[in-house]
């Protein structure tokens, strides 16, 4: 077996690698430190390239790896690990900002740099690992897993409150998984088998509790996406982690929820999804226009992003929830979107916090006259993130918004109509947040000398500016990754629409 | 030659008890500044026991006309009984001389212990099975007050001797009702006369409950669970660990045994009052372990909630299509916890300096910085027991819960994950304050407890990634338990 060379296996497992040669580094050695996690982020993505280029879109078992692991009072776990239409772009998401956020800790992260790069590259293996697996108990492994390096990330290196917030992140987190274990232990026990596409063919085993499990895997899930009102540990969690911990959260934790709901709700109890799908698109519209609400009205500019979170992980559930190809393939393009402009968002707020240590935007005004580059970014990030046409974010929004009005299983262009409102309100807090810290005359003496970005930081943001504009304005080739494993879904869940009617 | 097979039957235990008779006499011999020989004495004849219930494994006999049993089940507790008699001694070393008690005795006593509790996994007759439970009891109840003088540990040893007397008196009057309800004591009598149905029913349901009160008392399930926190707290350390691995163990293997063979027949009547039982252990154990400070007395109610978790699978005991996972469930979570248990003891252990000084959460501040590879330890022995995945514990709570979902009873199953997001509030708490708060600890770190605490959060770790290692043997186990 070339279990050795398969590419989805090294991708996943090569960031251990760089733990261990962390670990045999001296306490001293921070320069070395930092080096060796960055190279190593940046191998991992250089295999990540890789596997885009094996992958094929039309096939739903790309590179899979299967290897019986035990059994388990004879019901086979196993490593069982694939990647396609829906995963592939997530994977990718993982690899691309991990060096990203590596390098904004260079000058951000002085204490104890071991610990935190050996969590970093250990998370990083926890989200491939979540993205890959297709055997339930292997995904459940890598998704509790995740739990304990951003734990660490939060509450060692994160700020004032940092305690508090790392325990609610993970006692909010494992309430929901342990429902979702009970789900996949009967699931196991039903059909004995763990493996997603076994179950999926064999659907009819479970289909008479399949109410009940949607809902024990759906409440795991939205506590991640978070979905309105499971989300009261993201904003906790965002302001006390450190920036790089903030970009992973926003950008790859966030996601795997999302993911979650695409891989298994849909796929394994696709009635259940059509009937729940009007009540969690009201949630997702809740979100909207509560994240929105809620941001505008934040003096913190981390918080005001953080809310901002809610507000797009809730156009993301209304694209998945539309349960046909716009909505999906739209949210799983806004999911990147927003890990990329989110993400973004992020550094730059760590960036000049980093100068000035307060996030006060009242601290601020006028900082496009002391930091023009820095000003400029921001600008192109923060439309981004409005949604402005000809950028990542209006491509997304806009699939998403033509899928919710289209849906014949929400049944009403409410849904999409009242969405859209979310869409203003967002232009509404990200433009009084620009005009609040950027615009007018320099008020505070402090700010008048703040250095601007420097090349370090330019690098840091360069690969996500030009993401952002290959998004906008060309998002063809990503839609041509998703598509064809949207179709298929889409498929499978409307055919089980049909036998619901 | 049948004489020699009944030998053969009970070699393992034979060994232990004679080596720790001639232990006695061979320790007058021994200078009191120079325990350490007793200890390395000790450790060897637990040693050559092994080797000789590791060479006998896999054969199936019954022995002194069916007093005794040797079958995988016994087997693999004797294993079981043996590891940690071996890593209670290497934390033990060290501590006694700290303590300043460090007599022979103390090893003595702790080998007529083991030997009670490998009789116990292979008692085939009430009247064993009770002469066992004295043998492994009476010399723990020394043992926790083995720090006499200090009162905590003279607190401890009273408590527990009294309350263990009375769970003996419930286990010798419930055999006494079974043995007038069926006029036998052999295991094998008494199933032949019930299958008969010649038994007084309303005498065996009594006599079985009184059993389950005795033996619940040493598994410290609630509402039984009363002297555990005092207990754990006032003893020795190494005492405290190995009664929260071993004696458990043992306390499950006479739960086991007893009630398997026995006792389906009532399960119709037993099982409502386990699933209470289960329930109630799991919620006071977790949730009273939430507002504790003391490392001891968290350990301690910790503890009792794994007894819980046992339970939950425990409760389908009468379920024939499931008993089978039942058992190998509850030995292959017995590793994970022993395991986990041993190695958080012996840090605890280690930060003890000062005998009856409970141990705050605040002495742990600053170890994760100080001594990482120690915070990492008990990183992982804090996550096993909470159950988090790429430990030993995610897979033993993962098999109990599979168990009791498949038994039907998924409401216990939703009680016992939900009080496991509980503990993980205080299990991380423990974390918080060794990698998130700032403290200079200072510790004198002796190698074999470091040798305990570094194997056990190895094969924590990597038996979780092979867990069928020992999964195999557990299930292999259940074969030969009838």
């Amino acid at each position: 077996m070339e279990v050795g060379i398969n590419p989805l296996v090294l991708m996943t497992f090569f960031p251990l690698v760089g733990v261990l040669v962390l670990v045999f580094l001296a306490p001293q050695q921070k320069k070395a430190m930092r080096w060796t996690a960055l190279v190593t982020s940046l191998v991992t993505f250089a295999v990540s390239l890789w596997v885009l280029f094996l992958f094929d879109p039309n096939k739903a078992d790309n590179l899979l790896v299967q290897i019986p692991w035990f059994r388990l009072a004879g019901v086979p776990i196993q490593i069982l690990m694939g990647v396609d239409g829906l995963s592939i772009l997530m994977v990718l998401l993982t690899t691309f900002l991990t060096p990203i956020a590596i390098l904004s800790t260079w000058k951000a992260v002085e204490e104890q740099v071991k610990g935190f790069m050996i969590f970093f590259l250990l998370l990083e293996v926890g989200m491939l690992g979540v993205f890959l697996a297709l055997d339930l108990v292997l995904f459940y492994i890598f998704w509790e897993f995740t739990l304990i390096p951003m734990y660490f990330l939060i509450g060692v290196w994160g700020g004032k409150n940092r305690i508090y917030a790392a325990l609610k992140f993970f006692l909010f987190t494992m309430a929901g998984s342990m429902l979702m274990l009970l789900a996949i232990l009967y699931l196991g026990l039903q059909a004995g088998s763990f493996s997603q596409p076994e179950l999926i063919a064999n659907r009819g085993l479970f289909a008479g509790a399949q109410m009940l499990l949607f809902l024990a895997f759906a409440i795991a899930f939205a506590i991640k996406v978070p979905i309105f009102p499971l989300h009261t540990w993201l904003p906790d969690a965002h302001v006390e982690a450190p920036t790089a911990g903030s970009v992973i959260l926003a950008g790859v934790l966030l996601k795997m929820g999302a993911y979650g709901f695409l891989r298994f709700n849909l796929a394994l109890f696709p009635q259940a999804s059509v009937q729940a799908a009007p009540v969690i698109a009201v949630l997702a519209i809740i979100g909207i226009l509560y994240g929105a609400a809620v941001a505008f009205a934040q003096k913190d500019i981390k918080k005001l992003v953080a809310y901002s979170s809610v507000a797009h992980l809730g156009f993301v559930m209304l694209g998945i929830f539309a349960l046909n190809v716009e909505g999906l393939s739209g949210a799983i393009l806004q999911m990147l979107n927003h890990g990329v402009s989110t993400g973004a968002l992020f550094l730059l707020v760590g960036m000049i916090y980093e100068r000035r240590h307060t996030r006060e935007m009242s601290e601020y005004g006028g900082l496009w006259k002391a930091m023009p580059i820095y000003g400029g970014i921001f600008l192109v990030v923060m439309l981004s993130s409005v949604g402005l046409p000809g950028l990542n974010g209006f491509v997304g929004e806009f699939t998403i918004l033509v899928g919710a009005f289209g849906s014949k299983v929400l049944g009403s262009p409410w849904f999409a109509g009242i969405a859209t409102l979310g869409v203003i309100l967002a232009a509404a807090y990200l433009l009084k947040l620009f005009e609040k810290t950027f615009l007018g005359p320099i008020t505070k003496e402090e700010n008048k000398t703040l250095k601007d970005l420097n090349l370090r930081e330019i690098i840091t943001m360069a690969p996500l500016l030009a993401l952002i504009f290959w998004l906008g304005i060309y998002p063809q080739p990503f839609f041509n990754l998703i598509n064809p494993a949207v179709e298929r879904l889409v498929e499978l869940v409307q055919s089980a629409a049909l036998v619901l009617h | 030659m049948t004489n020699m097979i009944d030998i053969y039957s009970i070699l393992p235990v034979m060994i232990v008890a004679g080596w720790a008779v001639l232990l006695l006499v061979v320790d007058l011999w021994i200078p009191r500044d120079r325990k350490g020989i007793t200890a390395l004495l000790t450790a060897l004849g637990l040693a050559v026991a092994l080797g000789f219930v590791l060479a006998s494994s896999g054969s199936t006999i019954l022995g002194f006309n069916q007093m005794v049993v040797l079958d995988g089940f016994a087997s693999f507790l004797q294993v079981l009984f043996l590891v940690s008699g071996l890593a209670t001694v290497a934390l033990a070393y060290d501590y006694v001389q700290r303590m300043n008690i460090n007599y022979g005795e103390f090893y003595v006593l702790m080998m007529f212990s083991i030997a009670g509790m490998m009789l116990m996994s292979q008692a085939y007759n009430l009247l064993m099975v009770f002469l066992a439970l004295e043998l492994l009891s009476i010399p723990i109840y020394v043992l926790a007050g083995f720090a006499r003088t200090r009162l905590e540990s003279e607190e401890a040893a009273l408590k527990y001797f009294l309350l263990g007397a009375f769970a003996s008196g419930f286990v010798l009057y419930g055999t006494a009702l079974i043995f007038s309800a069926t006029g036998r004591l052999d295991f094998v009598g008494i199933v032949a006369t019930v299958n008969a149905g010649s038994a007084s029913p309303v005498l065996f349901l009594i006599g079985a409950a009184l059993l389950l009160v005795g033996f619940g008392f040493k598994v410290a399930a609630v509402p039984f669970q009363m002297w555990t926190p005092d207990v754990y707290q006032g003893a020795p350390t190494p005492i405290t660990a190995f009664m929260s691995v071993a004696v458990k163990a043992a306390g499950f293997a006479a739960l086991l045994r007893v009630f398997l063979v026995l006792f389906p027949s009532l399960s119709e009547h037993l099982t409502p009052i386990l699933w209470v039982m289960a329930a109630l252990t799991m919620i006071v154990g977790n949730v009273v372990a939430l507002a504790q400070n003391n490392i001891k007395r968290m350990l301690a109610y910790s503890a009792i909630a794994h007894a819980g978790y046992i339970l939950m699978a425990f409760v389908a005991y009468g379920n024939g299509e499931v008993v089978r996972n039942t058992v190998a469930a509850t030995l292959f979570y017995l590793v994970a916890y022993g395991l986990t248990s041993l190695g958080a003891w012996g840090l605890v252990v280690v930060i003890e300096r000062e005998y009856g000084r409970g141990i705050q959460l605040d002495d742990l501040s600053g170890i994760g910085k100080k001594y990482p590879w120690l915070g990492v330890a008990m990183l992982i022995f804090m996550l096993s027991f909470t159950g988090i995945p790429l430990t030993m514990g995610f897979w033993g709570k993962f098999y109990l819960f599979r168990t009791a979902v498949e038994a039907g009873f998924v409401g216990l199953a939703v009680i016992g994950l939900l009080t496991s997001v509980a503990s993980a509030y205080y299990y991380l708490r423990v974390v918080v304050y060794m990698f998130m708060k700032p403290g200079e600890p200072k510790f004198e770190i002796n190698p074999w407890v470091s040798f305990v605490i570094g194997v056990a959060a190895l094969a924590v770790l990597l038996l979780s990634l092979m867990p069928w290692t020992i999964l195999e043997l557990a299930s292999r186990a259940v074969l030969l338990l009838q």
